[in-house]
């Protein structure tokens, strides 16, 4: 393929791939009359009622609060769990460690599916329907074995040397891994934190089962059920799109290069 | 350093403790119950009836199920539209991206959203685009004079499975082109300058070069698409419902009706087990395949 035609592929694709946020962005920007009967590449007049109906309304806060705290406390608690399991997992000898990474990868294919009915009968019996941990304790299921899994494959990329000579100094294998592995393993960690921040942050059958009516509903549950009393409000759901999109959005431009690292590592790994 | 390796081995223990315990709290014994309750007649609108045990009658059911084996064949006819589309797009897509250095930000980037947005926010964009009013693929269509009247897409079965593959195609093309990237990046340079001097064209490089070297990748990423399309939920949930009628429920879908909406425990239980078997199956089949192909071992 010569150059000048590959960098006019890339450029199609990249337009192509653009357009539908891009439409969604002008959509949500446009009053609803004109959108349906002359819809334009770019808005004419542009208001900003979709949004504001979007958080005075439609209370939009709340969902983003709830999938704030729901992934965010599942990735602190995966992250913090993960490193540990994933530093004796890559660096310690001890006997059923192929075994237990075996056991790790094949739960993370998992198919969700299969759980949600002993999920919600032990929700239920807990009490926990409709509530923060009724959603962090089911999100672990598939945020664990991506951690782990994901930070075994950083901490192994790491040299062993550093961590062997403050043993040979006479630091302890506590020591050596939160004093010498763990400060070198900073960006690892924090890809790893982005990654499973992102999948918490979109899941949604667990969010959609666990959950009752709108206080603890998600960002994708609450997209999902928005209904209009005569028809479809798409400005508003198109706002609600964008604004979803936004945070994850920010993330990809932030930290492009590391994302694209953690999942072809994990993956190439997995 | 031979030291201490029983103290390591302890300390090992203590540290994977927490994860796998977390893991098979919510995980593995949520499985077996899940097994357990298929074996048992539980229907949660009739607490009286208790839970029966019931044997394989639920799996018996299951055979005579029409809309099962239905959800099935759509479940199998989604994933091998949208993963073949899927892989021959990205192959082409990473064969453009490889070797390109101008704008790689940009693409990068283009390539990563739609992958990083929540599944339901890509299936509402798409069920916008195909709008039977508002659509634009129906200003498209109409301008364009190849259809006369806009089509309503999601009243048919064929022309709803359209949005569906199409959007399944645009969030996940740009994460397989970034693994089969990844792949084509490990390919020696030197091999295409041979095959230059040997006068071999394009195609017959393409063919002889990068696809059988690209093999252990291409593998990975059926892998990772077929799993993960044969549990495709949110897309359909939001696009189609499954409609018309239940001519596009995937199987996880029917589980889902099954049991949160007739709250069919036992039912479901059975139908959720036949998912996990499959995509176990599949699993187990690939890693088989991979170990052929003589890719890296699955270890980290």
């Amino acid at each position: 393929m010569s150059s000048a035609l590959r960098r006019i592929g890339l450029a199609v694709l990249v337009v192509l791939i653009a357009f539908p946020l891009y439409w969604a962005v002008v959509a949500s920007l446009t009053p609803e009359a004109t959108l349906f009967r002359e819809p334009s590449l770019w808005p004419r007049t542009v208001i900003l009622d979709h949004y504001r109906a979007l958080f005075t309304t439609r209370h939009f806060l709340v969902p983003i609060r709830n999938s704030i705290v729901v992934a965010g406390c599942t990735t602190l608690f995966c992250v913090t769990v993960g490193s540990l399991a994933a530093y004796a997992l890559a660096r310690l000898r001890f006997r059923g460690k192929g075994l237990i990474l075996g056991f790790i990868l094949a739960v993370s294919m998992f198919p969700q599916i299969s759980i949600v009915s002993p999920l919600y009968l032990m929700l239920r019996a807990l009490g926990l329907i409709n509530s923060y941990p009724g959603l962090i304790l089911p999100y672990l299921t598939f945020a664990m074995p991506l951690t782990v899994w994901l930070l075994v494959g950083y901490f192994r990329q790491l040299p062993p040397d550093l961590e062997e000579a403050a043993l040979v100094d006479g630091a302890s294998r506590w020591q050596s891994f939160t004093k010498v592995l763990l400060p070198l393993s900073v960006p690892g960690v924090a890809t790893t934190a982005i990654l499973t921040f992102i999948y918490s942050w979109n899941e949604f059958l667990f969010a959609l089962s666990f959950t009752v009516g709108p206080d603890r509903q998600t960002v994708p549950v609450a997209i999902a059920l928005f209904r209009g009393q005569y028809q479809v409000p798409w400005g508003e759901i198109l706002a609600a799109a964008v604004v979803a999109t936004v945070p994850v959005a920010a993330m990809v431009l932030l930290f492009q290069r590391r994302i694209v690292q953690g999942l072809t590592a994990g993956a190439v790994k997995g | 350093m031979r030291r201490s390796n029983d103290s390591d081995a302890r300390l090992a223990r203590l540290l994977v403790a927490p994860a796998v315990g977390v893991i098979a709290l919510v995980a593995i014994f949520p499985l077996g119950w899940t097994l357990w309750e298929s074996l048992h007649r539980h229907d949660l609108r009739l607490p009286w009836l208790g839970q029966p045990f019931v044997g394989l009658g639920n799996y018996a059911r299951l055979l005579h199920d029409a809309r099962f084996w239905g959800a099935l064949g759509h479940t199998a006819f989604f994933t091998i539209v949208s993963v073949a589309l899927e892989l021959v797009l990205g192959l082409i897509f990473a064969l453009a991206m490889n070797r390109t250095y101008r704008g790689r930000g940009v693409v990068r980037v283009a390539v990563l959203v739609p992958w990083a947005i929540p599944t339901v926010v890509a299936a509402l964009l798409w069920r916008f685009l195909f709008d039977s009013q508002a659509g634009i693929a129906n200003a498209l269509l109409v301008g364009s004079g190849i259809v006369d009247h806009p089509v309503v897409w999601f009243v048919h079965t064929a022309t709803a499975w359209v949005p569906v593959i199409l959007a399944d195609v645009w969030k996940t093309t740009p994460f397989v082109a970034l693994l089969l990237l990844a792949g084509l990046q490990n390919i020696d340079p030197a091999l295409y300058e041979a095959a230059e001097v040997d006068g071999a064209g394009a195609w017959r490089q393409l063919t002889r070069i990068t696809i059988p070297l690209l093999k252990p990748a291409i593998l990975l990423v059926l892998i990772f698409r077929t799993l993960d399309a044969f549990r495709v939920f949110d897309l359909i949930y939001v696009l189609t419902g499954g409609g018309p009628g239940t001519s596009t429920e995937p199987i996880a879908l029917y589980a889902f009706n099954t049991l949160l909406q007739n709250l069919r425990f036992g039912y479901g239980a059975a139908i959720s087990v036949v998912i996990f078997a499959i995509t176990f199956g599949l699993a187990l089949l690939y890693i088989k395949g991979l170990g052929a192909g003589g890719a890296a071992g699955t270890e980290p």
